[in-house]
């Protein structure tokens, strides 16, 4: 809502304040003020002048040389705009003018003629192109012939205004109107409000005998004023009701319809003008349209109409989607005689589906979404006869034609100041309440110590004692309420284990060197099933802004590899990131199964200590290494196993598992995947965190230190290619014993020196007996358990 | 003799110093004092003195090797020291050099903003409850008061799923779900999470951002209580000379609804950049629980209030470090985010 300060003066005395400081007034006591805009810029030097003559610039085709009246003077000024005559009151620009965007205006020669000063559209004062009337929206702007010559435009054209711009919250719809907003600027001054007066002079004929009114559906349309205009003149607006229009964001197209947005604006009750004879019926009938039934709306759309969605016909065919957008068969023309003014209470649920099935929105659908206020419907019906009466014109045909079976009744809200004061922790004293309450215009009563509150019908956000306490603190001053600490018992407060634990292992991630990533949820269909550890549908959007923000993610790693590519595009090699967030897999209910997921992905150096010679590249075991951590680290025993899947190296895949339950997966990405997205040799893994975090952890005893020490033995063992070391481990740990302790791959050889088919690999096994030293008597008899159990699957001693 | 005696120890002497360094010391040991070296021999050979001048001989043979000795030891501490010194000399380092890189990671910025936050309330004795980022329509809106066709749903274009599931648009359903199954007893939470709405991705809009609100419902608690709760925040977040102002605004499921400003911890309320050069710098929404979410989720209206807040991550993050468009929380530019690798304590 744009608030013009000189036209809010109409209504209420803003106490000469300073716009800026009026606007913080406003923004402080509720409704927020967005913008303080002075519409005159600063300009100054800006005069009527009239032009004398206009002849073509001998030189350019689109130049005219005019010799212009600027009272003190005539000056020639050379103008480029084709609607500029000989005759015109124009707006000229002086030497020394200043005009927004710091536009300095000098003499200046155009193509060897002088120009002293420059003849101005009103964009070029600032004002909007879509605002500019579209007579004048391609040149200059012409004044009325009774402008003054020489007087200064700014003043006299009320460009010495200022506009503040409000932020409207959707309870306040009361301050979507002038009168609205002097109510609000009347309560936080305590200054009383100035209704427009209206009276005009009724033709003895009644608007009765020329119309006749149906309405066939009384809830959607409670209450229906028609009014008859005729012998009016359809021309441009007086300067003043255009500028207004202007400075509330609305284009004046011609008087009848400026009249009807004038008071759109005034009182927040949208009006709309018939063509009376273009009704041909001298019938008004509101009904809801005919399923398929076909209009051509204002902006010249056709638009087809369902059952439910409310129109005014004139009997027979649709003439306006009612409270949305008039039809194009009824438009005031400039050959428009009578016109029959529509004001009307139209329900706030049928304008929403109806705007919003056609798409469109106006100035009257939101102001009918938000709901008008019931007692303002008649008025403004009057005051439009008035306008018109006095604009352009028209005869005003006796009385109205209703419908009307609106409740306009105020509501009643009774409240006690102790419940003010205990919901404010504050001691408002009763009178200071009541004296907040006449400012806002609310008839109220004391009755039994408690307050009964009349609310007026503009006020439809004032229903509960709450909304009084809101009233009462507002216009208080919120800066009055004091800063307490709730008094009730203290409670300790804290994480759950499930959220210390995720806090522990995003620390372990970001020791081990990555760094914590955030990536959208919404993927494309492409990529939402990519790396999934579960098979189940996708789940889409209704209506999803894009094809690649259209399916819930079941993965992490496909918006994280993204990331990664992101960052080597960049000429970042070294790339390590974690995710910790949620896949959406199909649920048993109707909600989704949100799952927890932790995943990684790392590509180029993982370490990279070039000046001592170190450079260690990522590979599946650096990845595995920090999965085993977050295991040690979170309590649970994870183990891998070989395993397959798509996009990932099939030789170089490991599923994570949890007491035999597949929880997560990890390996390198396939090389035709990583050429894909552009990637060197890069790592993944993801598992499913919330069942690491959600596994409740045993109580931590500790093993006493050793008192003895521990023996050590190395074997370097030949194996077949194909066996792997952790076959083997497990063959030596179960034949070791309990007194073997520890056992650890200590060397890998693959090299030339083996045979065909064939590697080494060293295992360091330890042996320690926690109640003694061990006597090397028994290390061997458990060393030869273990060394017969590796012949026995053939794995021979490295010679 | 003893001339002969007195020659040996000189030419000891001068050997001694004459060695320059520890091993050509210890040839000298070994020629003068070792078991086949002149003194001895002069020992051994003293059986064919005569008997009365043996004692006397043996006596200046003593003195000399004990002089000899001292030297020896003197000159020792000296050439080991300057040997130390040597090996120390040839061992320096350029210490200019680049340590062995430890990497370490770091969270992201949001992360650290919603943890401190966490932190902060924790120790004020909240809990932290979370929910589903795909929420049911009715915890979403209509247990806040917002039910189907009310117009503040515009407010907040949302991504459906269904008809009656979609992607949260705030965290206070977390709110709803808590209020509900607390059945009425007192709550003290603060929700941090994930939310979605219909936006185009720009410098001040994601279609996913991040939300953390606050709930506390018990008896007797007041619209003051609010303000000192948030008061207390915008200190320990912004620093100790914050102040809050706070101004009225609307939510559906708060009535008063606020929102809080805190005076800018850039310029001190003077008016800079950071503030606009108003002084002051939005933070929250907040109000007071809406009696009608407090009935639809069980509660005794008349018995129990409660107060609510929210807030933006991202816009504390891009406040407080100075960040100019919300896309980098969502890009993952590790220039970006290796950034957050400090303490600010």
């Amino acid at each position: 809502m744009l608030v013009s300060i000189n036209w809010l003066k109409d209504y209420v005395n803003t106490q000469q304040l300073p716009p800026a400081e009026l606007g913080e007034k406003i923004t402080r006591s509720g409704i927020e003020v967005d913008a303080v805009i002075d519409r005159s810029h600063g300009m100054t030097n800006i005069v009527v002048g009239y032009v004398e003559s206009c002849v073509k610039h001998p030189e350019a085709d689109k130049l005219s040389i005019c010799q212009v009246n600027v009272g003190e003077e005539i000056a020639q000024i050379i103008c480029g705009a084709p609607n500029i005559a000989a005759g015109q009151k124009v707006i000229v620009a002086r030497p020394g003018a200043t005009l927004p965007g710091d536009i300095k205006i000098k003499k200046a020669k155009l193509r060897g003629e002088e120009s002293h000063g420059m003849i101005c559209s009103l964009q070029e004062l600032g004002i909007e192109g879509k605002l500019v009337p579209k007579a004048y929206a391609e040149g200059i702007y012409v004044l009325p012939e009774d402008a003054e010559t020489g007087s200064d435009v700014i003043t006299n054209f009320d460009l010495d205004d200022t506009v503040l711009e409000l932020g409207l919250t959707p309870n306040r719809a009361d301050a979507m109107s002038m009168l609205g907003v002097a109510y609000e600027v009347g309560a936080i001054l305590s200054e009383e409000v100035q209704l427009p007066e209206i009276s005009y002079k009724e033709a003895s004929d009644t608007a009765a005998s020329m119309l006749t009114l149906n309405v066939d559906a009384p809830e959607a349309n409670p209450l229906y004023v028609a009014k008859v205009v005729r012998n009016i003149k359809v021309q441009e607006s007086p300067m003043w009701l255009q500028q207004r229009l202007m400075a509330a964001g609305v284009r004046p197209h011609n008087n009848v319809v400026d009249v009807t947005n004038y008071i759109l604006m005034e009182y927040g009750q949208p009006l709309h003008a018939f063509d009376y004879d273009a009704l041909d019926s001298g019938n008004i009938t509101v009904r809801h349209a005919k399923e398929g039934e076909m209009i051509t709306t204002l902006d010249d759309a056709e638009r087809k109409l369902s059952g439910h969605h409310l129109v005014i016909t004139n009997g027979e065919k649709p003439v306006a989607i009612a409270g949305v957008m008039g039809g194009a068969n009824s438009e005031v023309s400039d050959s428009t005689t009578t016109v029959v003014i529509e004001s009307a209470y139209f329900a706030s649920g049928s304008v929403r589906q109806t705007s919003k099935d056609h798409g469109l929105r106006s100035d009257a659908s939101s102001r009918y979404e938000k709901g008008v206020d019931p007692n303002r419907v008649i008025p403004a019906a009057e005051r439009a006869a008035q306008l018109l009466s006095e604009l352009a014109g028209g005869e005003v045909l006796a009385g109205s034609v209703v419908f009307d079976e609106l409740n306009k009744e105020e509501r009643i809200v009774k409240v006690s100041p102790d419940f003010i004061n205990s919901r404010l922790g504050m001691k408002i004293a009763f009178e200071d309440m009541l004296d907040i309450l006449n400012r806002l215009k609310f008839n109220t009563a004391a009755v039994n110590g408690q307050l009964v509150i009349s609310v007026p019908t503009r006020r439809q956000d004032i229903q509960i004692p709450e909304d009084v306490v809101e009233e009462i603190a507002r216009l208080y001053g919120y800066d009055e309420i004091p800063a307490t600490l709730p008094e009730a018992e203290t409670t300790p407060g804290g994480l759950t284990p499930y959220q210390a634990k995720r806090r522990i292992a995003r620390n372990l991630m970001e020791g081990a060197g990555l760094l914590q990533a955030t990536t959208y949820s919404l993927t494309s269909e492409k990529s939402a099933k990519q790396f999934a550890l579960e098979e189940t549908e996708t789940t889409r959007l209704l209506m999803p802004m894009s094809e690649e923000r259209s399916i819930l993610r079941q993965s992490l790693l496909p918006h994280l590899l993204e990331s990664v590519t992101y960052n080597t595009a960049r000429r970042m090699d070294s790339v390590a990131l974690y995710e910790t967030g949620s896949v959406f897999l199909k649920g048993d209910d109707e909600l989704l199964n949100e799952q927890e997921h932790l995943a990684v992905a790392m590509t180029g150096l993982w370490l990279d200590n070039s000046w001592q010679g170190e450079k260690k590249p990522v590979d599946f075991f650096v990845l595995k290494g920090i999965v085993e951590s977050l295991g040690n680290k979170l309590g649970v025993q994870l183990t891998f196993e070989r395993g397959q899947m798509d996009d990932l190296h099939p030789g170089r895949t490991a599923f994570i598992m949890l007491d035999g339950q597949r929880i997560g997966v990890m390996g390198q990405l396939h090389p035709t995947e990583q050429k894909a997205r552009d990637l060197k040799t890069t790592v993944v893994m993801e598992l499913n965190l919330a069942t690491l975090l959600n596994l409740e952890t045993e109580a931590l005893v500790y093993t006493p230190v050793p008192r003895y020490p521990s023996m050590s033995r190395d074997v370097a063992l030949v194996l077949s290619k194909i066996v792997e070391a952790g076959t083997i481990e497990t063959v030596i740990r179960n034949a070791g014993g309990k007194l073997l302790k520890d056992v650890r791959v200590f060397d890998l050889y693959e090299g030339d020196k083996m045979e065909e088919g064939k590697k080494s690999v060293a295992f360091s096994l330890t042996y320690f007996d926690p109640e003694k030293t061990l006597t090397d008597e028994e290390v061997i008899n458990a060393h030869e358990k273990v060394m017969a159990a590796l012949t026995e699957v053939g794995a021979e001693l490295r010679s | 003799m003893e001339a002969q005696l007195q020659e040996l120890k000189t030419q000891a002497l001068e050997k001694i110093a004459e060695a320059s360094n520890v091993k050509e010391l210890n040839d000298v040991r070994v020629a003068y004092l070792g078991k086949k070296g002149p003194i001895t021999d002069l020992l051994k050979g003293m059986g064919k003195l005569p008997a009365e001048e043996r004692p006397k001989m043996g006596a200046l043979v003593n003195v000399v090797r004990e002089e000899v000795t001292t030297q020896l030891e003197g000159r020792m501490v000296i050439l080991e020291e300057e040997a130390i010194n040597q090996k120390l000399q040839s061992e320096t380092i350029d210490i200019t050099l680049p340590g062995r890189p430890v990497k370490t990671g770091n969270s992201h910025p949001l992360t650290r903003v919603v943890e401190e936050i966490e932190d902060l309330f924790i120790s004020m004795g909240y809990e932290v409850a979370e929910g589903p980022e795909v929420e049911k329509d009715y915890y979403n809106f209509e247990a806040l008061n917002l039910p189907k066709g009310h117009p503040a749903r515009d407010m907040q274009d949302s991504f459906y799923i269904t008809e009656d599931i979609l992607l949260r648009t705030h965290t206070s359903p977390v709110q709803a779900r808590t209020m509900e199954a607390k059945g009425g007893e007192p709550i003290k939470i603060i929700c941090p999470g994930k939310v979605y709405r219909r936006d185009s991705d720009d410098a001040t809009h994601s279609h996913q951002f991040t939300q953390i609100e606050g709930l506390v419902i018990g008896e007797d608690i007041r619209m003051s209580d609010l303000k000192g709760t948030l008061s207390v925040f915008a200190k320990k977040m912004f620093g100790d000379d914050r102040e809050i102002r706070l101004r009225p605004s609307f939510f559906p499921f708060t009535e008063p609804s606020v929102e809080m400003d805190i005076s800018c911890f850039k310029c001190g309320g003077s008016g800079c950049n950071v503030c606009k050069k108003t002084g002051w710098i939005e933070i929250l929404g907040a109000g007071m629980v809406h009696p009608n979410v407090l009935e639809m989720a069980g509660y005794d209206s008349k018995r129990l209030t409660g107060f609510a807040f929210g807030m933006g991550p991202e816009r504390i993050a891009m406040l407080k470090y100075g960040v100019e468009d919300i896309r980098h929380f969502y890009t993952n530019d590790v220039r970006f985010l290796s950034q957050f690798q400090r303490t600010e304590l």
